[in-house]
């Protein structure tokens, strides 16, 4: 297995107690899941503050684990130098596209501003890329495509296999990610990319209209199971919602596909 | 004869001063650090009297050994040279040739009797042949000085008795003074004195312990890691040690001294649960890697649920986990009761300490918890990943005072630890407080800008995390006023008192064992009697006794409870950890029992209906073992129970506006 060049898109994240800059934990599993396949072939990518030192966190994450490939003594991070407020998908893919990078990995959402989870779709949508949502693990990559589980609810797994060059965000379910130590932190180096001239950082406009603040923990609907077996209760209790309900569709040509998603998005009055 | 001695002894003495030089080109491989070698070897001797004396005669069997076997060699050498190579030869030196051989052969046959059914705890192999080459030395020395002081007639021997005079004598040169010098079991003297001249830690010697790093200290304080100078910009030295060659010269010279006498493996509580731990063997192993070689020719109890043969290591090659495994490290508890019990002046946990400060800092190997643990702390200040904020909220109908609220300064700062968070512990707090409150101490504590002391970062090798933690602590400090810092948490008591200087904080601390016995003392304290019959016994938490030396307040406070302070069979400096400290309660290495289950059998041992406590941690230790078992009670707790308070100030103790302004 040739180790493919490995991209991982990571954000300062904010421990959901003290609210304390640091890693965001879905792209500390990112970062794991792509030394775990490449090692050494892993750099680090960020758009924003350069004087942030959250990001030290993940430069930590290098050195070795028995059994996984050699990471290497000094972990690399590129960081596209920007204001805060702008937005990063323009620089982010400019830098992609120029990097030859085949797979690039990140978290499903940033744990602070939008945090909407689309920057994956707006870059993949404007390298043309391929784009895989909630990866729990990769089971074979080389220079051509790769195999990948995609984590669906309720522990179920989906192994589909997409063709490089691919965007891939992590799930939840993918494993831990290693100890942070901090020797690797210090050494590791970031090298600080100037935006060019003509490049012109795009300021996000609608954001600043947007006012910000903490995100409240929604109330869970209780689901009361009465009677039943034990079985049952116990399947209820750890289903992760979902609704019910839903259809599986099977070797549909893509014209049927779309008319059914279609039909689907109607319904539920995402298109009118 | 005579001439065969004026050759032997010169050629063993050469021969054994190319051994010891090449012994010490093996120490030096140690990182460099600069020592006055003159002053050194001038102090060596008394320290060697003194304070490795008082290590060693706490067995007196093995110290009168010692001292008839190595006086006795000591003055036979002497001696000899003067006689034999020198050639003074009268009747008053071969007498006294012939005395110290005899006092040494003596001390050989007490030596022989111990290796007859030899403990557990003493290395075999090479060391068992240790006695038979001593009385080979004396037995040989005795004899030659006969003729010689006109005992036996010149002429008496025959070619038949100076061939087996020269054996023996040869024999015991080629043990004593050639192996000196080039690692046969002598090693320990040529080492040990070394090692006694050059320690480490010279506070731990009478003759200099008022001065320098640690002054009046038992120099528990870890050393502090420049973290600095070692990521200096292209430098490839790593934190911590990795490898035999990254420790101090002045380390390696003290794992060389070891005599292999076991008594640390009869201290270490995880040995004793059977946890992959041995002190001896650990030490035997940093001897094996600063040499080169495999452990094949260890000859004393293994680590639990390993086999020797299996590793080996050298100088420049990783320790973990080709010559240790990592389990070994992650099972010590910091007790320090090895490097208390061990007679050579040995530094073990500095050395665990030092391996897995690598193992944290550069290999990101920290058991799972405890990595859990140290990126709570540095997310939330304290280990469990709580609200640092909540640290108050136990005593919110308490209304204590807040340290930010009083600017003029307080007597007492209680400090409250990460108990605070411990729904257990809170109840300890509670009870202070009350007492405190009785007692009228003016007092306020820091609160929400607490920050877990660093003790744990530490031990689990985190010295990045640790220094942070004790920067802002004492950032946080220096806004206050204060007199003295009051904790009921050992681990803070020593980290805050002892390791904070390094880092430029500087407090009296107390235990509350110290402010109890205080209260008491100036009779600040109404106490009511406790029921007759009723006995406790006290469990030493290692942080304040053996760390510390504090045995003796929690004592006075317990005895003037009025109840029957009963002994546990391991106390005072001698205490066996409760198995908590260290950070072992969350590396949790599994071995065949629990440190926890057996000190409480040493309490349930004692008949004793309570067993008293002074640690967060040891109470919840000792509260996890399975019932019957003595009650578990914090000194605090014991004494807020017996405290009288009269109508009028029970009132005061829950309204805390009627409290004694400062
Ligand atoms: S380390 Fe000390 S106590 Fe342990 S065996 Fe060696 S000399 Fe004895
Ligand atoms: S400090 Fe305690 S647990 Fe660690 S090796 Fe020494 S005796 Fe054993």
């Amino acid at each position: 297995m040739t180790s493919p060049e490995v991209r991982v898109l990571v954000s300062s994240g904010r421990h959901p107690v003290s609210g304390r800059s640091g890693a965001a934990r879905e792209d500390a599993r990112a970062v794991e899941m792509a030394l775990a396949l490449a090692g050494e072939g892993v750099t680090l990518l960020h758009a924003g503050d350069p004087a942030d030192a959250s990001l030290r966190y993940y430069l930590g994450m290098f050195h070795e684990v028995p059994g996984l490939p050699s990471v290497g003594r000094v972990g690399r991070l590129d960081l596209l130098s920007m204001p805060a407020e702008s937005d990063a998908t323009s620089l982010l893919a400019e830098q992609l596209r120029h990097a030859g990078a085949s797979l690039v990995l990140t978290g499903m959402r940033s744990e602070i501003g939008e945090g909407s989870g689309l920057l994956p779709y707006l870059l993949a949508e404007r390298l043309g890329w391929n784009l895989v949502a909630g990866v729990a693990a990769i089971e074979h990559c080389d220079s051509e495509s790769a195999t990948i589980l995609q984590a669906l609810p309720q522990g179920q797994r989906r192994r589909l296999s997409v063709r490089l060059p691919c965007i891939a965000t992590v799930d939840r379910a993918a494993p831990a990610p290693r100890q942070s130590a901090h020797g690797p932190a210090r050494r590791g180096q970031i090298r600080v990319i100037e935006p060019q001239e003509s490049a012109g950082v795009a300021l996000d406009e609608p954001r600043g209209q947007w006012r910000f603040e903490p995100a409240r923990v929604r109330p869970k609907r209780l689901k009361v199971v009465k009677g039943g077996s034990a079985r049952e209760r116990m399947r209820a209790a750890a289903s992760t919602g979902g609704g019910g309900g839903g259809r599986v569709l099977s070797d549909l040509d893509p014209e049927a596909a779309a008319d059914e998603l279609i039909r689907y998005l109607e319904s539920e009055r995402v298109l009118q | 004869m005579d001439q065969l001695l004026s050759v032997l002894i010169p050629a063993a003495l050469i021969v054994g001063a190319l051994g010891a030089w090449r012994r010490v080109r093996l120490w030096r491989q140690g990182r460099p650090a600069a020592v006055n070698l003159l002053q050194g070897m001038l102090r060596m001797p008394r320290r060697y009297l003194v304070d490795l004396h008082h290590v060693v005669a706490r067995d007196r069997y093995i110290a009168h050994t010692h001292v008839a076997t190595a006086g006795g060699f000591v003055a036979a050498m002497a001696l000899a040279i003067v006689v034999h190579v020198l050639g003074v030869e009268n009747v008053v030196m071969a007498g006294l040739l012939g005395l110290a051989g005899l006092t040494m052969l003596v001390g050989t046959l007490f030596v022989a009797r111990r290796r007859l059914e030899p403990p557990a705890r003493l290395s075999k192999g090479a060391w068992q042949r240790l006695p038979k080459s001593l009385m080979a030395f004396s037995l040989g020395m005795l004899l030659v000085s006969l003729p010689l002081g006109g005992l036996v007639p010149e002429g008496a021997a025959s070619v038949l008795t100076t061939l087996v005079l020269g054996v023996l004598v040869g024999w015991g040169l080629l043990e004593l003074v050639v192996g000196m010098g080039w690692g046969g079991p002598m090693k320990h003297a040529f080492a040990g004195a070394a090692h006694l001249a050059f320690h480490r830690r010279p506070e731990r010697f009478s003759d200099v312990s008022g001065e320098g790093r640690h002054p009046g200290s038992r120099s528990t304080a870890l050393l502090p890691l420049d973290l600095d100078s070692e990521q200096a910009p292209g430098s490839e030295q790593s934190m911590g040690v990795a490898r035999p060659d990254e420790f101090g010269w002045q380390q390696l010279l003290g794992f060389d001294a070891c005599v292999q006498c076991g008594r640390c493996e009869a201290a270490c509580p995880a040995h004793a649960a059977g946890q992959p731990l041995n002190p001896k063997k650990l030490i035997q192993d940093m001897v094996i890697g600063m040499a080169g070689g495999s452990d094949a020719h260890y000859a004393g109890t293994p680590y639990t649920g390993q086999t020797t043969g299996e590793h080996g290591g050298a100088p420049g090659e990783r320790i973990v986990p080709q010559l240790v495994e990592p389990e070994t490290l992650w099972s010590c508890t910091t007790c320090r009761a090895c490097v208390e019990e061990c007679p050579m002046m040995i530094e073990h946990v500095d050395a665990i300490v030092d391996m897995r400060r690598f193992l944290t800092l550069e290999d990101g190997a920290t058991p799972e918890k405890g990595a859990v643990a140290l990126d709570n702390l540095i997310a939330t200040d304290n280990p469990g990943g709580f609200d640092n904020a909540s640290r108050l909220d136990w005593a919110a109908d308490l209304e204590l005072p807040r340290i930010r609220e009083r600017p003029e300064g307080v007597d007492v700062l209680l400090w409250l630890g990460d108990g605070a968070f411990d729904m257990r512990n809170q109840r300890t707090l509670r009870s202070l407080v009350t007492v405190m409150r009785a007692a009228g101490v003016d007092f306020a504590v820091v609160g929400e800008e607490e920050r877990d002391s660093g003790d744990l970062a530490r031990r689990l090798g985190d010295e990045a995390t640790f220094q942070q933690l004790a920067r802002q602590n004492i950032a946080t400090l220096s806004q206050y006023r204060f007199a003295r810092i009051v904790t009921c948490d050992p681990h803070s008591f020593h980290v805050l008192g002892r390791e904070y200087p390094d880092f430029g904080g500087h407090y009296r601390v107390l235990h509350h064992s110290g402010l109890l016995a205080e209260l008491i003392d100036e009779q600040r304290l109404q106490l009511a009697p406790a029921a007759s019959g009723s006995s406790l016994t006290w469990h030493d938490p290692c942080y304040l006794g053996r760390y510390n030396g504090e045995f003796e307040a929690p004592r006075r406070v317990l005895r003037a409870l009025g109840m029957e302070v009963r002994e546990m069979a391991r106390s005072g400096h001698r205490s066996r950890c409760c198995g908590g400290g260290g950070g072992a309660a969350l590396t949790d290495v599994p071995g065949k029992q629990r440190i926890s289950d057996m000190r409480m059998g040493d309490a349930r041992d004692t008949g004793a209906e309570v067993v008293a406590v002074g640690c967060p941690q040891c109470t919840a230790m000792l509260e996890g073992v399975v019932e019957p078992g003595p009650q578990v009670l914090d000194l605090a707790e014991l004494v807020a129970r017996a405290l009288v308070v009269s109508e009028h100030n029970s009132s005061t103790l829950r309204e805390p506006q009627e409290e004694v302004p400062a």
